[in-house]
Order: structure tokens, then C-alpha cells, then sequence
């Protein structure tokens, strides 16, 4: 078994006296595929914002693909280069058209030529079928659309990880498909995952692993088939009963 | 045919409501147009008090007759809804329609039918009207100031040259516009100071030194505003970043700059810049009044910009912060691709408000000696020959700043309209 990608140890975080997390440990592999669910305010969004610090861990260690996440920004900016992120508000640059939105980061962080990353741009937003929008805005898209584009700008930047912050819950029932479909391709491709979701469609389809938290704490974490076949604690038996 | 309500028009009986209320307005109109614009009283015949008040109740009730809504006119809907909605808007409107009436004769009069412009002393003005000969002998220097008249062509040159170099941007070509921004923050600053300290300054090339304080008039108040526009969006722009920045000390210092700066009246900065200043500085360093002057109101208008700006940044979501972030970009590409665009774009109408304030604070610099237009009015009306034309001189001033702000308005209006990509 190799060397984990993402290996969390004894991670606490507190919003001033709050504390959100409490003794995280979390081992991800290469190539593997996480949900996490649990009820609102039970630190989903925020145990998936420490691993590319966009928030601040206060005790315990991150590693990210062999660097541990310190003080020191060029780590940072070195790990986020290569951690892809999703938001739930897909939070798009409005005042770039698609295309810019896709080859921004490329060509001024990863200094690659303007014309590569506009190639890379154009394959990746074919992948996720929205090539024929590249010159529009933002503000022009649907949800759907706009989510779509927003993991087409994430994969430009050719990550190693992907993280995805409750994708389809500020989306329609009719859109939430589409964008579920182009998860599910990036699963089938091989990329390793961290999804915070309430759609257990998904989870059951392309999981490798399921964690369930709440107030803070790893709940359970069990492989998919077991997670949802034989939940062991009460709690996640109470949260599968009320949301399956 | 119904039964007429006068109090009550309806649709039924639109036309004999319609004309009987617009003859009705028209005559309050006329009666009103009549005594202004002639003298003339055609309800002499009338006690004063109703005779005065009469234009007013006709056209109260006309307004009322022509009150139907639903009436199929198109104009006449839109006039109901817009001026005539109740009897209290309708008199609004009456008055106003009157004052306006009343008061363009004697404006039109004094502006142009009694007014002189021939003549080139003050015994030309016999009329009761403006006396634009004042304005038409002293126009050189209001323009230019002491500056020399043999010598004006070189401000002549220096700004047609700045004007159409101003103009590079729309030269269709895709190598150009590679370099505009470029151009237009730092190569064109440079070339409009090169202008203006070896042109209109001059003391080299055989063209003969000007001092500043010669400078003034219109010229000044462009040079003035320009520099100072110029260099206090920038510092402006870093006060409001260095205010939310993360490092306290970068911010605490951003922090009392921008309060010193807005606590201070502009016209104690200006005094300062010129009596206190220089007691600090090294006996042989000198430097010139005007540019003393120029980086005074930058700085002081620098905290403005900065406070506008920092309005633009708390108004981008976090999420924009957090994208950039996410994609790996450091600070400053963070600020410079996703978050300052946006942020800019947001305060266009802040930050034009601001340089309108700046251009039309600029008169101020006569406290330190520096007489741009106004202070060349001052001058000039304080002349014996000339005395007792301020009116026509502020007028003059004031139509000047006026096409000066309306221009800098329409064009941040427009800057508005081509940023905008979303909603």
C-alpha cells in the first residue's frame, strides 16, 4: 500500500472559543474516491477547506502530497496549485468570459504559454460539454452550466486532488444531473476525490470510502457498501434513516 | 350623452374633458408667459390677489379635467402618471412650469439681450445686462495666467501634444494594445511631465525658464488636476489594500495615514506644504512650490480614493477570494487578475465623485500664491479699471468647471457601461 496523498493527524480547529474540528485523523490514497456527509454545521466544508488552508488548522498536521501545510505561502500556494477546488456558490470570476476563467490561473501561476492553456482550457471544457459557451460570461450561464465551468477552470490547473465543497446544492433538481455526470467521468478517470454531498445517489455510484460527521467528529468511516449496508454508530443510522 | 360630473371626468366624456382642460392650461400658461415676457396683465380686470393667483386655479383645474386614467392616449397616460397624479402634484408641476417662465426672460436678458461683448474697455458696458467685454479682455489670462503672452505657445503645443497623445489608445492595432496599460499608467504620465518641465517650465533648449508662480489660469488648473488625478489613484489604490492587509503593520500604518489625511482640512494641508514644509528639508534641497502643491492634494485625495476603493473590496464576495486562492494564486496576482478588476469597476462612481471634488477643490491653491482660473477671476475683479464685474467673472468660471465635471461625469458613465460583463 503506498504513501497516503492526504494524511491528516490529530487536527483541531476552533472559531475563536468554537471548536469546529476535533481530532481529525484522515488518510486519503492516491486515486480514491471520498464523500463526506452529516448534518449542517458538523465542519464538512471546513475539514476540506483546511486541506488546501484555505482555513487555518490550529493544532495537529496536515500533509499534502509529501508537504505539510505551515506558515510558509509558497508551500501553500505550491499545495493549492496542485489541490483542484469546487464551491457549492461556484463563484466563477464574472468579469472574465469562460474561456479567461479557465486559463487565468494556468498561464500566470503554472507560466504556461498562452496558447497551451487555451488548448488545455478548450479540451477540458469539452469534457464537461460546455466548449460551445468559452466566449461567454459567467453571468450568462445557468447554474448548471456555470458548476460545470467552474470544475473545467479547477482541472486546468491539472490537479493532482479534487475537492468539491457541496457542488450541486445551489443548484436545480434538473441541473444537479449534469453536473453529478461530470463528477462521475472525473471519478471514472482516476482522479482522487473529496466530496462533501448530501446526494447518496453518488456517494453509493462512485465512493470508495464514505465518512459520516457530526459536531466536529469522524463519526464513522466505513468502505461504501458497508457504510450504507451495516452503519455501526446509532448516530449515522439516525442520519441514513432521515435522508435515503 | 351622460350627465356632465365636473368633479368627477371619466372616459365616457374624454373629449369634452380633454380640450375644455387643455384650454384651461393653456390660458394659465399664456397669462403667465404674457406678464413674463411681455409685461403685460390680460386679468387686469381682476381684484390683485386673484388676478395673481388665477393661472394657478385654472391650471389646477385643467390638470384635473385631463386627469382620466386608462384614457388610451398613450402621451396623455404617461403624463398622468408622471406630473398629474393628485391635485398636490399638479400644482407642484404648475408652479414649476411658472417659475421656469418667470425666471428665463430676465436670465435670457442679462445672459445675452442686454449684455455687451464689444469694446475693449469697461465704458463699453452701458447695458444693464453681463459685461462679457471683462471676460474677453481678461480670457488670456484667465487661460494662462502671468505666463508670458510671447511665450504661450508653448503651453499651446504641450497640450494639443498631451491631447492627441491621449488618443493612442484607439489606434486599431494588435500590437499596441498590448502596451496601453502600460502606456496610459506610466509612459504617458512621463511624457506629460517631460512636456510640462522642459516646455512650459522650459530653461533648457534655449527656451527661456518660466518660473511657476507665473503659471495660472485655466493651464494651471489642467496641470494641477491632471498630476494630481495621476498620482492619487495609485497611492490610493495601495492605502485601501494595505488598510485590509494582514500584516498589522502595513495596516496600522495605511490606517493613520488615511485618517491624518481626511482629518485635516485640504486648505491646512496647502499651507503646510508650503510655509512648514520646507523648514524640514535640508537648506540647499529645493523644491518647487507647485510641486509641493501637486503632492499635497494627492496625498490628501489619496486617502479619499482609498476609502472608495476599500468600499469596492467589502463588497466582493468571499467566494471570489477564495477562488483565486484555490486556483494557487499569491497575494498580488489575487489582487491584480480577480479581485481589482472587479472592485474597481464596482467604484467607478466613487472614485469619479472623487476626482470631480478634486478638480473643483483646486481653486484652493491660492492660498499658497497659485492662481489658476479662480484665482485669476480674484485678480481681476480687484482690478481698478475692472472693478464690479465679479457676477460675469464667476458665471464664466462657473461654465468653465461645469464643462470640465459634466465631461469628466459622461466619461466614468461610459467607462460604467463597457466594464460591465455581468448581470
Amino acid at each position: 500500500m503506498s504513501e497516503p496523498i492526504i494524511k491528516i493527524e490529530g487536527m483541531n480547529k476552533w472559531f475563536g472559543d468554537f471548536q469546529v474540528l476535533k481530532d481529525i485523523n484522515l488518510a486519503v490514497e492516491k486515486n480514491k474516491k471520498i464523500v463526506v456527509c452529516g448534518p449542517s454545521g458538523s465542519g464538512k466544508s471546513t475539514l476540506i477547506r483546511c486541506i488546501n488552508r484555505l482555513e487555518e488548522h490550529q493544532k495537529g498536521s496536515i500533509v499534502v502530497d509529501g508537504t505539510e501545510l505551515t506558515e510558509n505561502t509558497k508551500n501553500i500556494e505550491a499545495i493549492r496549485a496542485e489541490v483542484g477546488m469546487v464551491f457549492q456558490q461556484f463563484n466563477l470570476f464574472p468579469h472574465l468570459s469562460i474561456l479567461d476563467n479557465c486559463t487565468l490561473a494556468p498561464i500566470w501561476v503554472k507560466k504556461m504559454p498562452k496558447k497551451d492553456a487555451e488548448d488545455l482550457a478548450m479540451k477540458q471544457l469539452e469534457q464537461v460539454q460546455i466548449v460551445d459557451q468559452a466566449q461567454k460570461f459567467p453571468g450568462q450561464l445557468s447554474g448548471g452550466q456555470q458548476q460545470r465551468c467552474a470544475i473545467a477552470r479547477a482541472l486546468c490547473m491539472e490537479p493532482k486532488i479534487m475537492l468539491f465543497d457541496e457542488p450541486t446544492s445551489a443548484l436545480d433538481p434538473e441541473m444537479i444531473k449534469e453536473v453529478l455526470d461530470a463528477m462521475v467521468n472525473l471519478a471514472k478517470a482516476g482522479m482522487t476525490m473529496i466530496v462533501v454531498t448530501h446526494e447518496m445517489g453518488f456517494a453509493k455510484e462512485v465512493a470508495d470510502e464514505v465518512i459520516f460527521m457530526d459536531e466536529g467528529m469522524i463519526v464513522e468511516k466505513a468502505e461504501t457498501k458497508e457504510f450504507f449496508a451495516n452503519p455501526k454508530s446509532d448516530r449515522t443510522k439516525l442520519f441514513l434513516s432521515q435522508i435515503l | 350623452m351622460n350627465k356632465l360630473n365636473f368633479l368627477r371626468p371619466n372616459i365616457e366624456n374624454l373629449n369634452t374633458y380633454l380640450y375644455s382642460g387643455i384650454f384651461l392650461i393653456s390660458i394659465a400658461i399664456l397669462d403667465v408667459s404674457l406678464s413674463s415676457f411681455f409685461s403685460t396683465n390680460i386679468t387686469s380686470f381682476l381684484p390683485n390677489f386673484i388676478s395673481f393667483l388665477l393661472p394657478l386655479i385654472l391650471g389646477t383645474v385643467g390638470l384635473h379635467f385631463i386627469r382620466i386614467e386608462f384614457s388610451g392616449i398613450k402621451n396623455l397616460d404617461l403624463l398622468n402618471k408622471n406630473i398629474n397624479t393628485n391635485t398636490f402634484n399638479a400644482v407642484l408641476t404648475l408652479l414649476i412650469i411658472f417659475a421656469v417662465i418667470k425666471s428665463i426672460p430676465p436670465f435670457l436678458s442679462w445672459f445675452i439681450f442686454d449684455a455687451t461683448i464689444s469694446g475693449d474697455t469697461k465704458e463699453a458696458c452701458t447695458g444693464t445686462g453681463a459685461c462679457w467685454t471683462y471676460i474677453k479682455i481678461w480670457l488670456n489670462r484667465f487661460v494662462y495666467g502671468m505666463y508670458p503672452n510671447e511665450l504661450q505657445w508653448r503651453i499651446n503645443l504641450s497640450f494639443i501634444a498631451l491631447i492627441g497623445l491621449a488618443f493612442v489608445g484607439l489606434i486599431p492595432s494588435e500590437k499596441i494594445k498590448k502596451f496601453l496599460t502600460l502606456y496610459y499608467v506610466v509612459i504617458y504620465p512621463i511624457i506629460a511631465f517631460v512636456l510640462i518641465y522642459y516646455l512650459i517650465s522650459g530653461g533648457a533648449f534655449g527656451l527661456e525658464w518660466v518660473e511657476t508662480g507665473a503659471w495660472g489660469g485655466l493651464s494651471l488648473t489642467f496641470i494641477v488636476s491632471f498630476f494630481c488625478l495621476i498620482f492619487c489613484f495609485p497611492v490610493g489604490m495601495f492605502l485601501a489594500l494595505g488598510r485590509r492587509s494582514e500584516l498589522p503593520t502595513v495596516r496600522y500604518i495605511s490606517v493613520g495615514f488615511i485618517e491624518f489625511w481626511r482629518g485635516v482640512p485640504l486648505i491646512t494641508v496647502l499651507f503646510m506644504s508650503s510655509v512648514m514644509f520646507p523648514m524640514f528639508l535640508p537648506e540647499d534641497f529645493f523644491m518647487d512650490k507647485l510641486v509641493r502643491v501637486i503632492i499635497a492634494i494627492s496625498l490628501f485625495e489619496a486617502a479619499y480614493v482609498a476609502e472608495v476603493i476599500r468600499g469596492g473590496l467589502q463588497a466582493l464576495p468571499r467566494g471570489q477570494y477564495d477562488a483565486a486562492k484555490s486556483l494557487g494564486m499569491g497575494y498580488w496576482k489575487m489582487h491584480i487578475f480577480v479581485i481589482l478588476p472587479q472592485a474597481l469597476k464596482l467604484v467607478i462612481p466613487g472614485i469619479a465623485n472623487t476626482f470631480l471634488a478634486l478638480v473643483k477643490d483646486t481653486p484652493l491653491i491660492f492660498v499658497v500664491g497659485l492662481l489658476e482660473i479662480v484665482g485669476m477671476l480674484n485678480l481681476a475683479k480687484t482690478n481698478p479699471k475692472w472693478l464690479g464685474y465679479a457676477m460675469e467673472g464667476y458665471v464664466f468660471a462657473a461654465i468653465i468647471f461645469w464643462i470640465i465635471c459634466y465631461a469628466m461625469s459622461k466619461y466614468s458613465y461610459n467607462l460604467e457601461i463597457k466594464y460591465k460583463t455581468d448581470r
